[in-house]
């Protein structure tokens, strides 16, 4: 004990400005002050700018009448609905937005990942193109470039298009014929998901039986008959409950029905196209990055080109596919507050406009960063799931 | 990876340990330095003043000295090209310390703020921050303008990046109590009002048919606000259809994506020059809201208040007195004592002074802008493209609302 | 000797051909059923793309003309004929000086091309691996440019008059806020990257909580950030420049992302490199500065250029907090009621695509080219 004794005291050289553990802690409490120290002086100067300005501050304002209309809102709101409400209504449509997006994103790139692999020389120079094309111009670009050309294409609402099923496409966007919902509909409802369930359930079912056995069951028909069949047994059994609201000619645009609105469509269509060569060149990386050992010894066990794609080549090239896919659709989520250009009520839009009849900038821009950092986590801690389950099981 | 792991790395040293050492080395250094040979520039420069040189490596030092130097006053310089001084003073000494007057504008409104050919901003918000500019230097020119978007207003007003906000604002009471604004008067009394196609919707002829129309309007302002209540008021449906900027609800409603146009009347008139056929268009008779538009400064200041405020009422005041741009030298010598008076002629005068400019202040706005009605018809009345008829902005002698206390 | 064949077999006939326009075709085009499909299918895209594309951008269009009339249909005022479609080049061509230089001052806009001409001048012998003299191209390029171009751009020394940066404008603000953008957060992006594999747990807080925190939200937030809430984060009368602002949000922004590139340079290095430079005695900096980075930002060279690139692009946001850069100025110009057709805007928007495509393919294509010359180790 006493040689260590010894041992401790001893270090001539280092005094305390050499011992790594003070100067380190000297250094962090150094960055902790500048720290608290700028935080501490930013706040002042917002407290005493607001003061001197008589500029009003705090949340309060979310609470008050909002007083401005939405056109999308797909929770009930009026004008005479709270700041708070228009918030929560560019929130949401801001996630609509993503989750269409990130849908057709992921298809289109998908199928021109694949397609610039494909062995179709004009295939692959197509796809090419258009990845070449839509990954070298900014993202702002696309989504005019889609509203103008939704605008200019489209005709006026008179001599809107007649699509089958009672559907309409003019300038004021796509209409569609709206379920309307009689008595009983509760019942197909219940049927949908008593059918999603059993179809699942089979298909464990059937996946076990295969492990053990060897045995396939054809999931896919089995699947397709339950959650088609059942709604529509129970739809037969309630007595027909379902009627549909057409659209139709008024003075103005077409009334009733469901109208999607063309910011609504070209800001959708502008993402996914966008994000969709990012992903295709994802994709392709992916593929590439299986080796060609485990394509020619698939081959060798005697699987058709079909099999080896889905059985193992996808699967693997899954795990270097997704984390860069994450970060895609974070940047097309991120992306979609482009919306404010062409006039989607999304969360930049609504928050911005709050932001601006109510003078609160602090507040306004703090709760579009908080709103947007949220979507952001939930995005990733979603991916970082499918990611942990896609990862190699090493054995 | 983190290949710096404390478990495998044998010698591992600690990286603020690694930072705050060669501080220490660095100053250890610098004090021999000093003590020896010359240290750093500054205190080479102070000694060689008083005792030319102390050899050693002298080039080296004045290089580095110069180089620090150069960037020092580059780094100055850039200071000077991007900020507005930070002096805490009032705001006419840091529009006098500057040299011009600082004003924040739309993006483009023809008749009110709009870039001709040459960047020049044209209208009548521009021409009044001229007129403010005339009164405090003397010089209509020595004012620069500030584009500013909906959203951005009120900010660059409140932080001082802009001295006047003259940009088609509309004065209410939240804005005066809540956003810190001071509005100096209304150069500009307007109404919202709504604009069609005439051509594609015969027989609209009044915003009472407008139920179920697509409405294209611009977010943010007391536009949409006015909209909404108005519609609600008559129990009727409509579209929003909300842009973030002029240009785009434009862009929008000439491509036929709303049916209805609605702002304010005088923008409507502006804004039907520039859509592809105007003649189609027609401005609706209602006038659904009262947009008085003018001039803000910001709170807590009231020489500048003062100064902007009777900036607005001199440009009255000579209109109604008849001084024009082009009579303002000869009206000098009007046997008229109040004009006189006004002009800043009479002996021993401190209007001008009082407010804080020169006593012939009147005289540098009306040759800098003309009078109101000069400006007016200039801009957006008779003389202009616009051809909007005075209505209720004409002076109160003439039956409009524009009335200014008297300069005495 | 029985098993010794007598005779010769007989020739087989020669195969298919494998070679020429015809084997190709069958290749690469026709092999299969649904090869032959998909062929087919594209054929009809390109038959019904292309003759639109090439008749409006070329065979239709107008290049030069005074104002509208040259765009429109005679129903429209014009002078083309009813059902005319094409691209209106006249349009950008009248306004090419605005769409480059913004309002930038007619008799002063020697100062950008000459800008441009340094920059160029100094940027391809950068680029290209051949030439000698790297560390004094640096210098000038990285030190002595952003210096000249500042007072050849910004003004108000040397006699040369001053130029606000609220009259810049179209590409120029484009090109400069992009560059300086790079520039500053390069190194940003450098010192948060060694914060995040900091071993002081509060630095390395800090770090991870910026880096992420910012890459979480989309740049138009950190530009209504810094256009209406930095102001108010200042003492009283002290405010920015309009595009400084946007320059400081632009710069943080792209920090962020930089520091996860440079964070990955710094991971790819052995971890022997960075005990040899500790059993050297080295300090942090020196390691760092003299050892680690020069290798890890070698490394990262495409991942930078990529980041680039995506800013380069994400400029054209600034047009929402009203600044006109490329985009926001040609949007700007399809309301000058001279040039109002029905052809202005989409040519205004490709002729800004084409602008936009040609830097960012470029600078692709040579990330792609770093990334091959830079692969050579370490092929298989």
């Amino acid at each position: 004990m006493a040689s260590q004794e010894v041992l401790r005291q001893e270090p001539s050289r280092a005094s305390l400005i050499n011992d790594p553990k003070v100067r380190s802690l000297f250094f962090q409490t150094l960055v902790v002050i500048v720290l608290f120290g700028s935080v501490w002086w930013i706040v002042q100067n917002v407290i005493d700018n607001l003061q001197r300005l008589h500029i009003a501050s705090g949340f309060g304002f979310l609470r008050g009448r909002a007083g401005f209309d939405i056109s999308d809102t797909p929770i009930a709101y009026t004008s005479d609905s709270t700041y708070g409400r228009a918030i929560v209504v560019g929130l949401i449509n801001t996630i609509i937005v993503a989750v269409a997006g990130i849908i057709t994103a992921t298809i289109i790139g998908f199928v021109i990942g694949i397609g610039r692999m494909s062995q179709n020389w004009l295939i692959q120079k197509i796809c090419t193109v258009y990845v070449e094309i839509f990954r070298n111009i900014p993202p702002l670009l696309v989504i005019f470039f889609w509203y103008s050309g939704v605008l200019a294409v489209l005709p006026a609402p008179r001599d809107s298009y007649h699509l089958p099923f009672g559907s309409f496409l003019n300038q004021r966007g796509f209409y569609f014929p709206r379920a309307v919902w009689g008595d009983g509909s509760w019942l197909i409802l219940v049927a949908l998901v008593v059918a999603l369930a059993m179809a699942w359930f089979v298909a464990r079912t059937a996946r076990q039986r295969q492990m053990a056995t060897g045995q396939q069951f054809p999931v896919l028909w089995t699947s397709i008959a339950l959650i088609v069949g059942l709604p529509l047994l129970a739809y037969v059994l309630s007595g027909f409950p379902l009627s549909f609201d057409l659209p139709k000619q008024s003075t103005f645009n077409l009334t009733g029905g469901f109208q999607i609105k063309p910011e609504f469509l070209s800001l959708y269509l502008a993402l996914s196209c966008y994000t969709a060569a990012f992903i295709a060149e994802i994709v392709r990386a992916g593929i590439r990055g299986v080796s060609k050992g485990q394509t020619e010894a698939a081959a060798a066990l005697g699987l058709r080109s079909g099999s080896i794609l889905r059985l193992v080549v996808v699967p693997q090239a899954m795990r270097i596919v997704i984390p860069p896919l994450t970060s895609q659709y974070l940047n097309l989520t991120k992306n979609s507050s482009l919306a404010i250009a062409i006039g989607y009520p999304d969360l930049t839009a609504t928050a911005g406009t709050v932001l601006n009849q109510t003078g609160q900038a602090v507040e306004g821009v703090l709760i579009m960063m908080i709103a947007y950092l949220v979507l952001s986590l939930v995005t990733s801690a979603v991916m970082n799931v499918v990611n942990a389950r896609m990862a190699l099981v090493e054995r | 990876m983190d290949f710096q792991t404390r478990s495998v790395s044998v010698i591992f040293l600690d990286l603020t340990g690694i930072i705050a050492f060669d501080a220490v080395r660095e100053w250890e250094a610098a004090r021999r330095l000093r003590c020896g040979i010359p240290g750093n520039g500054l205190e080479w420069e102070l000694r060689s003043r008083g005792k030319k040189n102390q050899g050693l490596p002298e080039n080296r030092e004045k290089g580095l000295w110069v180089m620090k130097h150069i960037a020092i006053g580059i780094l100055g310089a850039a200071t000077f090209g991007f900020m507005a001084s930070a002096a805490s003073a009032t705001t006419l000494d840091t529009v006098k310390a500057k040299g011009f007057v600082q004003c924040g504008v739309s993006t483009g409104l023809a008749g009110f703020s709009a870039p001709d050919d040459k960047g020049d901003w044209q209208g009548i918000d521009a021409d009044f921050c001229r007129a403010v500019a005339a009164a405090v230097f003397g010089d209509g020119t020595k004012v620069k303008f500030t584009p500013l978007s909906a959203k951005e207003r009120f900010t660059a007003l409140q932080s001082g990046e802009v001295d006047i906000l003259s940009r088609n604002t509309t004065w209410t009471i939240n804005r005066d109590t809540a956003l810190g604004l001071n509005f100096v008067g209304t150069t500009y009394y307007d109404g919202q009002g709504f604009m069609i196609n005439a051509k594609k919707l015969p027989g609209v002829n009044s915003a009472l048919q407008l139920s179920g129309a697509a409405v294209c309007v611009q977010s943010g302002t007391t536009t949409e606000l006015n909209l909404a209540d108005y519609f609600k008021a008559n129990k009727m449906e409509y579209n929003p259809v909300v842009f973030e900027k002029l240009e785009e609800v434009n862009a929008a409603y000439d491509a036929g994506r709303c049916d209805v146009y609605t702002t304010d009347q005088s923008g409507l008139y502006g804004i039907r020059l520039t859509l592809g056929s105007p003649a189609d268009h027609v401005v609706l008779p209602e006038i659904i809201s009262k947009e008085p538009l003018g001039p803000a400064v910001r709170q807590g200041d009231d020489q500048w208040y003062h100064i902007v405020k009777w900036t607005y009422f001199a440009l009255l005041d000579a209109e109604e007195l008849g001084i024009t741009k082009a009579n303002v030298d000869e009206m000098k010598n009007s046997p008229s004592p109040e004009i006189k008076r006004v002009l800043g002629q009479e002996a021993d005068t401190k209007i001008g002074t009082d407010l804080g400019v020169s006593n012939d202040w009147v005289v540098n706005i009306v040759k800098a802008v003309g009078n109101y009605g000069e400006m007016f018809d200039h801009n957006v009345g008779s003389g202009s493209p616009l051809k909007i008829a005075r209505g209720i902005n004409a002076l109160w002698t003439k039956g409009g609302l524009q009335y200014a206390p008297p300069i005495r | 000797m029985s098993w010794v064949r007598t005779e010769m077999a007989l020739a087989q006939p020669a195969p298919g051909s494998v070679r020429g326009p015809l084997a190709w075709v069958r290749k690469n085009l026709v092999g299969s059923v649904g090869d032959t499909i998909l062929t087919i299918l594209g054929i009809i895209i390109v038959a019904w793309v292309l003759p639109q594309v090439i008749s409006w951008a070329f065979i239709n269009a107008q290049w030069t003309g005074p104002d509208r009339t040259v765009c429109a249909t005679v129903a429209q005022g014009g002078i083309q004929p009813d059902g005319w479609s094409g691209a209106c080049w006249a349009f950008v061509n009248a306004k090419f000086g605005q769409f480059m230089f913004g309002t930038y001052p007619v008799e002063e806009r020697w100062r950008p091309i000459l800008v441009a001409i340094l920059f160029v001048a100094l940027l391809v012998p950068m680029l290209m691996p051949r030439v000698p003299r790297k560390g004094l191209n640096a210098i000038l390029l990285f030190l002595a440019l952003p210096i000249v171009s500042f007072v050849l751009l910004v003004g108000g020394m040397f006699g040369l008059p001053h130029v606000e940066t609220s009259r810049w404008g179209g590409l120029l603000i484009t090109l400069s806020l992009s560059f300086v953008g790079i520039a500053v957060s390069l190194p940003l992006g450098t010192v948060l990257a060694l914060g995040r594999r900091s071993k002081m747990p509060i630095v390395k807080m800090l770090c991870v909580i910026f880096i992420e925190a910012v890459r979480g939200i989309p740049l138009i937030t950190v530009l209504f950030f810094v256009s209406v809430m930095l102001p108010l984060f200042l003492p009283a009368g002290v405010s920015f420049d309009k595009y400084l602002r946007a320059l400081i949000g632009v710069s943080l922004f792209a920090a962020a992302y930089m520091a996860e590139v440079v964070r990955g340079g710094l991971q790819a290095i052995p971890k022997g490199q960075y005990e040899g430079a500790d059993s050297l005695g080295l300090g942090y900096w020196q390691k760092m500065g003299l050892i680690v980075l020069p290798q890890a930002l070698k490394l990262v060279i495409p991942g930078i250029v990529n980041t680039f690139i995506g800013m380069f692009k994400d400029t054209s946001l600034v047009l929402i907090i009203s600044m006109f850069d490329l985009l926001g100025i040609v949007k700007q110009n399809f309301s000058d009621a001279n040039w109002a057709t029905a052809q202005t805007a989409k040519s205004g928007l490709v002729f800004a695509a084409f602008v936009f495509w040609l830097f960012c393919f470029g600078m692709s294509r040579y990330s792609m080219y770093t990334e091959r010359r830079l692969d050579t180790g370490h092929k298989r």
